[in-house]
């Protein structure tokens, strides 16, 4: 099944069908609500999927990186009264920079050691947002202005819901590109075996930073389309729960799974947003989803489901 | 003239000395054994030879350029590759992208290019791609061009190392046990193999334990015991050699 990279582009392509007939399925505002969340996260993960399934190195901090990139925006934006996309794009290449310059230290970690090192960094974004209260208006949060391109605003949830699935189409793309490339083969060859990689000339630590860098980026972007949506963030953006949130997506999706990112990211938005029982037992949500997947699926929704559906055609 | 010399080396991990006062020189084009019984050391010389390790003292050659300390993704721009012992396959990719990843070189591996997907990345990757379904041809891995790694059988995961190997056009070639493993048929295969890698002019640096294979392709074979030379020479010298007999028969003669 690695073998065939094909129905890599009917994938892009039914991601897309998706996207453009879903809201003659959606209801009302409420859903259109959830489905944007969907795409937001699901950015997220396509970028943090690169980074723990394609290249195996974990992040417990990417919250951090998401948090950032939302505080950036809103700081710029409505204090300072920036435009929100230029604003967005120097959050997304500050965020980058200093995802560059912690790479060398925290990608040397492994195992263990590098789940705690990014657990540290994310705790440390974190405290630093609740902290720096006449930035950020610390734990009590701070408004962020509406989104707007050259005067334009996505005024509804319908715009806002076309603008983040073409986002999400774009992050996908960008993805797919990677992985099928040199590139992205030497990211993965870094997970199957880091001393082979070096043998074949892949200079492990440098792409080990690359992509740490690319996956912050990803979601860098993604928080700064969430302050502008939601118009409002609280550091529990960047929070412990919220990175934890994020690799629980990506791993019940599939690791090494550019679609398995997003469907992690539908499935567990989705869930306790539509089964509004569940929604005190959030946290419960997320620790079952994970203990299933680990137990009964290892690999993920979407390989696993694609290895059975290649068997049964065989 | 050398290819590559060894000079002084030595490598200990807490008291052990798995490679002491090391000298040798491998002369280009040849197939240049090394033996010895388990433990000898030989497995932490390709590991020091190829960067893996960094030695306690001592210097490493290569075309007389010092390559001691220099990183082993660098080197394989020198020209040097080599297999594992214990296998180091990508077992999250398909057989044939292994073998793509030894030829990482020669690709463009730069990284806006590959985000966009430029159509110049597309057609490397086609070209990338049918250079290494040639080269697992050339050793005999066709039926296996479909093949995820993990789904491959042991022995065909060896000679997948040495196409992954032999991907980057490597100037000298370490093998470590390539035979180990492998039922007779198998090994005379390998045997087959590592002269048609010779013939081509790639250098061969090969650890085996199979006596009958390294007598039979060696120029020149180098002896090892408890991380010290014991002797060096040519198949005739060393099945001659009294030091040998007794040092590495010896063993198992006991051993019986
Ligand atoms: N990473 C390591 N840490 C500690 N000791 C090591 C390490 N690598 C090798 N050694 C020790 O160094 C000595 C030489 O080991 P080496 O693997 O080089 O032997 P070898 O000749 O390849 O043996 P074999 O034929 O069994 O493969 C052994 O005593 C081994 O235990
Ligand atoms: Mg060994």
């Amino acid at each position: 099944m690695n073998a065939l990279s094909k129905p890599e582009t009917g994938g892009i392509l039914s991601l897309a069908l998706v996207i453009a007939i879903l809201p003659a399925f959606l209801p009302n505002s409420f859903y259109f609500d959830v489905v944007i969340l969907v795409g937001i996260n699901a950015i997220v993960c396509v970028g943090l999927n690169l980074l723990i399934g394609y290249t195996g190195q974990i992040s417990l901090g990417h919250a951090g990186f998401f948090g950032l990139g939302a505080y950036f925006s809103g700081i710029l934006v409505s204090i300072h009264g920036w435009p929100p996309l230029v604003a967005l794009i120097a959050g997304a290449v500050f965020v980058g920079v200093l995802a560059y310059i912690l790479a060398r230290p925290v990608m040397k970690l492994r195992g263990h050691y590098l789940a705690m090192g990014t657990l540290g960094m994310g705790i440390v974004i974190s405290i630093v947002l609740n902290q720096e209260g006449d930035l950020t208006g610390g734990p009590d949060g701070m408004p962020v202005d509406a989104f707007s391109v050259f005067g334009w605003e996505p005024g509804n949830e319908l715009t806002w819901y076309w603008m983040v699935g073409g986002l999400l189409l774009i992050a996908v793309w960008l993805a797919l590109n990677l992985i099928n490339s040199p590139v992205g083969r030497a990211l993965r060859a870094v997970h199957g075996s880091e001393v082979a990689a070096s043998v074949a000339g892949v200079d492990v630590a440098r792409y080990k930073s690359l992509v740490f860098v690319v996956s912050a980026v990803f979601a860098s972007v993604a928080g700064s389309l969430f302050a502008h949506y939601s118009g409002f963030l609280t550091p529990s953006e960047a929070d412990f729960f919220h990175s934890i949130e994020l690799v629980t997506m990506v791993v019940l999706g599939g690791m090494a799974s550019v679609f398995g990112a997003v469907v992690g990211a539908a499935v567990l938005t989705l869930l306790p947003q539509l089964l509004t029982v569940f929604h005190d037992y959030e946290m419960l949500v997320f620790g079952a989803a994970m203990m299933i997947t680990m137990i009964f699926m290892r690999r993920g929704l979407v390989p696993t489901l694609q290895s059975a559906f290649n068997r049964w055609r065989k | 003239m050398s290819m590559l010399r060894v000079e002084n080396l030595n490598m200990s991990f807490g008291g052990v000395h798995a490679v002491e006062n090391m000298s040798f020189s491998v002369i280009p084009g040849t197939i240049h054994s090394i033996i010895g019984p388990n433990g000898a050391g030989k497995t932490t010389l390709f590991n020091l030879i190829t960067g893996v390790y960094s030695p306690s003292s001592g210097r490493v050659f290569f075309n007389d350029r010092d390559i001691t300390n220099i990183p082993t993704f660098e080197l394989a721009k020198y020209g040097i590759s080599r297999t594992f012992q214990n296998l180091q396959i990508f077992f999250n990719m398909s057989a044939v992208e292994n073998v793509m990843v030894g030829n990482h070189l020669k690709t463009d591996s730069r990284f806006l290019p590959a985000l966009f997907g430029l159509s110049s990345i597309k057609r490397g990757e086609r070209e990338c791609r049918e250079r290494a379904e040639q080269i697992m041809c050339d050793v005999g891995l066709e039926k296996f061009i479909g093949s995820d790694a993990d789904s491959m059988p042991y022995g065909a995961l060896k000679w997948l190392e040495i196409a992954r190997a032999l991907a980057s056009e490597p100037a000298v070639l370490l093998l470590d046990e390539p035979a180990a493993g492998l039922n007779p048929s198998e090994t005379s295969e390998i045997d087959d193999l590592i002269k048609r890698v010779a013939e081509k002019g790639i250098t061969v640096i090969l650890v085996e334990h199979d006596m009958k294979l390294v007598m039979g392709v060696s120029d020149h074979i180098l002896v090892l015991d408890s991380g010290r030379k014991l002797a060096e020479g040519t198949a005739e010298e060393i099945r001659k050699n009294p030091d040998v007999i007794e040092a590495y028969l010896g063993h198992r003669r006991r051993a019986r």
